[in-house]
């Protein structure tokens, strides 16, 4: 008896329409999740050699040999290539966003489920063409994921410069393109199939992320997409958008009049708000487990649903602050550094609020908790080092040094990921029906906290004393090799860290199939996924309409029956 | 027995939907009571539509992120080897104006078919419950082919580009022949391949009609595909003024 605006209300049956091209939002959010799953174990194998490479420069490595300067640089290319994008930007938007905007909402499913559908596949298309890179003659591009022109506009500028770049552009176009039609699912499913009492302003703050990272994203990769087409064009076609009158090797290149500018400014005019895609929706399930597992509200729910949307609509305003070192006129500089200082007061705010949310609460630190802490730790770490960068005068020496390294891992590499693991410890019991390992959670967190913060913290240290970014070795530099020990304990600690990932990974798969089993609302939590069957049926809610009468975070409020109040408990209950 | 409670409305008010939550948006159940098992087609034609709007911004950022290359190129000295001096290197396009215009003129022409072809299939989707009455009949429906007229307008707008391009090699101007023809091609190519998309569309929305998919989801298609196709005119518009008057 549906009579709903969504095409489908049936359960697809077949292995093909369940499994492989499914149109059920939860089915695609697991797809996003594993494909981001198998990436950031390709990017961590990325990452440990150029670990083991920077201190030990002539180890011969089993199946990769001895690993060339220009290796190096392919190496680091990939990786951040594959971690930013396919890791970063795809799990907790496209992973958990996918699995659970829909059912927070109230929905039975995405607006457009076939465009869905082919988002992922998309994506998926865009991973398998990158991931072709390192296969092909001259292997995979070492411009590094800014990919600045001319030296990745030029196809004779390096190995891996040709085909191998072209596959790289491709990819990121493909993924632009997958992007955009995510994007667009995500904000009009937000906009137009919320329930019955779900105002905006009840909303979770997961979905409040999930949404404006979409709109970022929407304003976002369409430039990104636009500079790699000049690039493919500059590239294959011979025009001359980003490069100038170059010789290489004693031949003169064809090109005459472009600007390496152009690029750098259409790539961070996307690079930064891409940033923010990434750490808005772990800021959203920081907010969301810090409330529940504090059995308190979240502290100024309406300063951070404006914070959320300050900060996206600053990450516009910054872009610049990529570029000091472009030879910017100071007034310019002046401008940007402005700006971004300006995008600290709305991350404070968060930061209070989630102090201040987990102040006085009657905190049950169970492993999502423990990540969610973690997250904002991480956050203030690797947030403190953005306003040092950002003024001008700092940046000429700290540019292009493992002190920036340093800055956005441990926000991007390590507060994001703790806001996936956060989700993925949180979320499990809803999509699997079984609980992971409690102890073994705990375990993987605080070797992964510490190690994490073993390798980051000390990139700070190097940078102020000189080290440069992307240089495959330094034994030729004599005023690093003091340096050299410090950077031995960090790619130990790395080696420590990515190891303990398999803890995880073993008790993601072992909980799935014989993990104890779970309750619908393990963590008595209040949103609406908490409401319905575990894992939730095919239309989310069983045929029932949920209807809203209370916030996303009534938590221990005073006269009602238990610590929380389920957004569909009836209004009569005591609510703020 | 068909029951007809509530027509289906031609122009669909726009509610007080999401926002500050004054009628927040209530799906299953249909909107406007009607029977069992009917879709709420009006519901679904809104959220099309602002699907369509909201990833029309995508496409604007596009044209945004071009316009401001193509803007800073063109006032952008570089330097002259000869000369080491910096000197604007801007050669404005010899650009086949007369068959521009023409191009315009049929890509207007082909949003006005459009256009016509929204309408007619509002119509169309309006009346289909009367249809369904037996014993009531609305006639032959002997309407012009304007979904058709459009897809064939298309295509000799795409047709007449090819040409201009063309035009514009044999008046040397190559894809890197300079940056303003750079500019142009990828332009006029970008624009081109955006329209070429909403051809598909409508041939798909033509395939769909002899399928007998219902005609308010037909409807739905051919209404969103010609939103798109005004936007396309108008972005159309956009760039000929620029590499015009921005020359």
């Amino acid at each position: 008896m549906a009579t709903t605006a969504t095409i489908h209300s049936h359960a697809p049956q077949g292995f093909i329409r369940k499994y492989i091209f499914s149109l059920d939002h939860k089915v695609i959010g697991l797809q996003y999740y594993f494909l981001a799953l198998v990436a950031v174990f390709v990017g961590m194998f990325l990452s440990l050699l150029m670990r083991i490479h920077m201190v030990w420069p002539t180890a011969v490595l089993p199946l990769v040999g001895e690993i060339k300067p220009e290796t190096y640089l392919s190496l680091l290319t990939m990786h951040g290539t594959i971690m930013v994008f396919f890791v970063l930007t795809t799990a907790p938007q496209g992973g958990f966003g996918n699995y659970f905007l829909p059912i927070q909402i109230g929905a039975p499913d995405m607006a457009f489920p076939v465009l869905n559908m082919l988002s992922f596949w998309t994506t998926f298309v865009a991973f398998v063409v990158i991931l072709a890179a390192f296969f092909v003659t001259g292997g995979a591009p070492l411009h590094g994921w800014t990919g600045y022109a001319p030296l990745s506009a030029l196809t004779n500028s390096g190995p891996g410069e040709q085909l191998g770049a072209d596959l790289w552009i491709t990819s990121i176009a493909i993924f632009c393109i997958a992007s955009l039609m995510g994007a667009l699912n995500f904000i009009t499913t937000t906009l137009d199939l919320r329930a019955k009492g779900m105002t905006m302003m009840r909303m979770p703050l997961t979905v409040w992320a999930w949404f404006i990272t979409a709109i970022l994203g929407l304003l976002a990769f369409g430039v990104l997409l636009s500079a790699g087409i000049l690039l493919l064009l500059d590239r294959n076609l011979g025009t001359s958008f980003y490069v100038p009158l170059v010789v290489v090797n004693g031949q003169v290149m064809g090109h005459k009049g472009g600007s390496p500018l152009l690029w750098q400014h259409l790539f961070w005019f996307f690079g930064h708000p891409e940033v923010y895609i990434a750490i808005l929706p772990g800021m959203g399930v920081a907010s969301q487990l810090l409330s529940t597992f504090s059995r308190k509200p979240i502290f100024g729910y309406k300063a951070m649903v404006y914070a959320i949307m300050a900060i996206g609509f600053l990450g516009f305003m910054v872009w610049g602050h990529h570029m000091f070192m472009s030879g910017m006129s100071p007034y310019t500089a002046f401008a940007f550094s402005l700006m971004t200082m300006a995008i600290g007061v709305p991350s404070a705010i968060k930061t209070f609020n989630w102090l201040g949310t987990i102040h006085g609460g009657r905190v049950r630190f169970q492993t999502p908790m423990l990540y969610a802490i973690g997250f904002v730790s991480l956050f203030v770490s690797g947030g403190l080092s953005g306003p040092f960068l950002a003024q001008p005068v700092l940046d000429i020496p700290l540019h292009d040094t493992a002190f920036v390294v340093g800055h956005f891992h441990l926000i991007m590499g390590v507060a994001a990921i703790f806001g996936m693991f956060a989700g993925t410890y949180y979320w499990f019991p809803k999509m699997f029906g079984r609980m992971m390992n409690e102890t073994w959670g705990r375990v993987h967190f605080f070797i992964t906290l510490v190690g994490t913060y073993s390798i980051f913290m000390p990139m700070h240290y190097l940078g102020m004393a000189g080290q440069p970014r992307r240089y495959s070795q330094f034994t030729e530099l004599a005023y690093l090799q003091q340096l050299m020990p410090l950077n031995r304990f960090i790619t130990y600690a790395a080696i420590v860290t990515i190891s303990a990932q398999v803890i995880f990974v073993i008790n993601l798969f072992w909980s799935m199939f014989k993990g104890p089993k779970a309750s619908d609302n393990p963590w008595e939590s209040t949103t609406l996924e908490w409401t319905t069957a575990t894992p939730p049926p095919h239309d989310n809610f069983g045929g029932r309409t949920p209807v809203v009468n209370h916030g996303p975070y009534e938590y221990s409020v005073p006269g009602a029956p238990r610590d929380y109040v389920m957004q569909t408990d009836p209004a009569t209950v005591a609510s703020h | 027995m068909a029951t007809f409670s509530s027509p289906v409305s031609i122009d669909v008010p726009s509610t007080g939907q999401g926002g500050g939550g004054v009628r927040p948006p209530a799906y299953g159940g249909g909107g406007d009571g009607r029977g069992d098992g009917f879709p709420d087609y009006g519901q679904r034609l809104r959220r099309v539509r602002l699907g369509l709007a909201i990833g029309l911004t995508s496409v604007t950022m596009i044209f945004v992120s071009l316009t401001s290359a193509y803007v800073v190129r063109r006032g952008l000295p570089t330097l002259d080897e000869r000369t080491n001096a910096y000197v604007r290197d801007w050669i404005p396009v010899d650009l086949p104006i007369a068959l521009l215009l023409v191009n315009t003129a049929l890509l207007l022409a082909s949003s006005v078919t459009a256009e016509l072809a929204r309408r007619q299939i509002t119509r169309q989707a309006a009346l289909a419950p009367v249809r369904s009455i037996p014993g009531v009949s609305l006639g032959e429906d002997k309407g012009f082919p304007w979904l058709a007229t459009t897809v064939v307008l298309g295509g000799a707008f795409l047709t007449g580009q090819w040409m201009a391009w063309h035009e514009l090699a044999d008046r040397g101007f190559y894809m890197a022949t300079s940056a303003s023809s750079s500019f142009v091609y990828l332009l006029t190519a970008t624009h081109a391949v955006h329209l070429m998309g909403g051809i598909l569309v409508l041939l798909y929305a033509a395939a769909v009609s002899l399928l007998n998919r219902p005609v308010e989801a037909r409807r739905i298609v051919v209404d969103v595909t010609a939103w798109y196709w005004h936007f396309m005119f108008l972005l159309w518009l956009y760039i000929f003024g620029l590499v015009w008057f921005v020359r």
